[in-house]
């Protein structure tokens, strides 16, 4: 949810202030969150939306000492701090992220077997979390993104909304968010992308993942179906895909799952969320271009083209749905 | 998938209807759960002078949805559309 209102001015000096700093670098300014680094640490605004219980709880799972080496942990423990007007807000160590010049360097094999590690700890016991784990907010992220599309100036592009609306219509209720997943009883990240891999600590430390925001109980196969969804539309190459996959199958093997997203074709189970996520990645595409006053450029429109053979094969059968990862 | 005892790359072949994953370093052959006993009954068959059946239709792995991009090169887009197009960019976001 970028580019979608103007940038507090106050934000990132109230970031600095809460590592004890007047200012800072700005690592990322979107309406969902604001990241401001001082050194070693970085202090993150979550989305004014975040409701602050369940942001509590996520944080509890992420200084959780299972997801040890897997989440990075966040240095004020305690669930969030308030901001003066209200955000919620948590302070971090700094790690370092995958270039964004050279996807090329990405950690595959790091990023499939922190996932897997994720969904295969057990969850903490209910003591020891400050709430019920709440659920992912992948499906939910899906439905904003197609009312985000349906907010935006069509134009030129509706053809193309109308397209993702076809593909959108053909996915389980489950994925548009509108009903529980069938059994959600794994610990998701719910947002992975490369965005969401640092190193800490930075430069030479072990890859962690970050940003919890969406973290919840979900199926897993949901984190798994953004690189899916680059994989089938043509963003991402097949040996980077299978580096990925095959570190994820060998770590939840080794933690003794099998079938599911362990068996040797995993497609069955991340079909679903593979099609929702493209659908997502379309309509925000569709979104932002309707926004700006421009075309959709190569990977949206390769995104926009996965809806339209979704849409043409509406009429097959569905796939079943699984739990476990 | 990658291969357990090398982590090299696993290649799928298809043998008479059965799926081998067979590693392109070490050439060692995994076989999915079924798979041992499809060959033994393939076997049996080919003992009692039947034909095998014919092979179906080659399917490359790794597989993907009917709805993916008809082209699955060795190289992704990013690799040769320039790192800073939208390909490179959607890896990085929501």
């Amino acid at each position: 949810m970028s580019d979608q209102q103007a940038a507090d001015p106050a934000l990132p000096r109230a970031l600095a202030r809460l590592v004890g700093a007047t200012d800072g670098e700005v690592l990322a300014e979107r309406a969902d969150g604001t990241v401001v680094r001082v050194g070693d640490r970085v202090a993150k605004a979550h989305d004014p939306d975040a409701e602050a219980g369940a942001l509590a709880v996520r944080l509890g799972v992420a200084a959780a000492e299972p997801y040890a080496g897997v989440l990075l942990a966040p240095l004020r423990r305690g669930g969030p701090v308030e901001l003066p007007g209200g955000r919620s807000a948590s302070v971090w160590p700094y790690g370092s992220p995958v270039d964004p010049d050279d996807p090329g360097a990405a950690p595959w094999e790091a990023a499939g077997s922190l996932l897997a590690r994720l969904h295969a700890v057990p969850l903490p016991a209910p003591g020891r979390l400050p709430g019920p784990l709440p659920p992912m907010r992948g499906p939910a992220k899906a439905a904003r993104a197609v009312a985000r599309m349906r907010s935006a100036p069509g134009g030129t592009l509706a053809a193309a909304a109308r397209t993702v609306e076809r593909a959108w219509a053909s996915l389980p209720a489950w994925c548009r968010g509108e009903e529980p997943p069938p059994r959600a009883t794994t610990v998701c990240h719910g947002d992975f992308h490369l965005g969401q891999l640092v190193r800490h600590p930075a430069g030479t430390g072990d890859w962690h993942l970050i940003d919890v925001d969406d973290l919840g109980l979900g199926d897993p196969a949901w984190d798994l179906a953004r690189p899916a969804c680059w994989y089938a539309t043509g963003l991402l190459a097949s040996g980077e895909w299978e580096r990925f996959l095959g570190a994820y199958v060998r770590t939840v093997r080794a933690a003794g799952f099998r079938g599911g997203l362990a068996q040797a074709d995993p497609w069955p189970r991340l079909d679903a969320p593979a099609r929702a996520l493209t659908v997502q990645s379309a309509a925000l595409g569709v979104a932002k271009a309707g926004a700006a006053g421009r075309v959709p450029d190569e990977a949206e429109e390769a995104c926009v083209a996965a809806c339209a053979r979704m849409a043409a094969g509406a009429g097959q059968a569905e796939l079943p749905a699984h739990q476990g990862p | 998938m990658m291969c357990p005892k090398c982590g090299a790359p696993m290649h799928t072949y298809n043998r008479n209807g059965v799926q081998i994953e067979q590693c392109a370093n070490c050439r060692g052959i995994f076989l999915d759960y079924g798979e041992l006993e499809a060959l033994t009954r393939m076997e049996a068959q080919w003992t009692q002078s039947a034909p095998p059946p014919p092979p179906p239709a080659g399917q490359a792995y790794p597989s993907g949805p009917a709805w993916g991009a008809p082209h699955h090169g060795s190289h992704g887009h990013y690799g040769h559309h320039g790192r800073h197009g939208g390909f490179g960019r959607m890896l990085f976001s929501s």
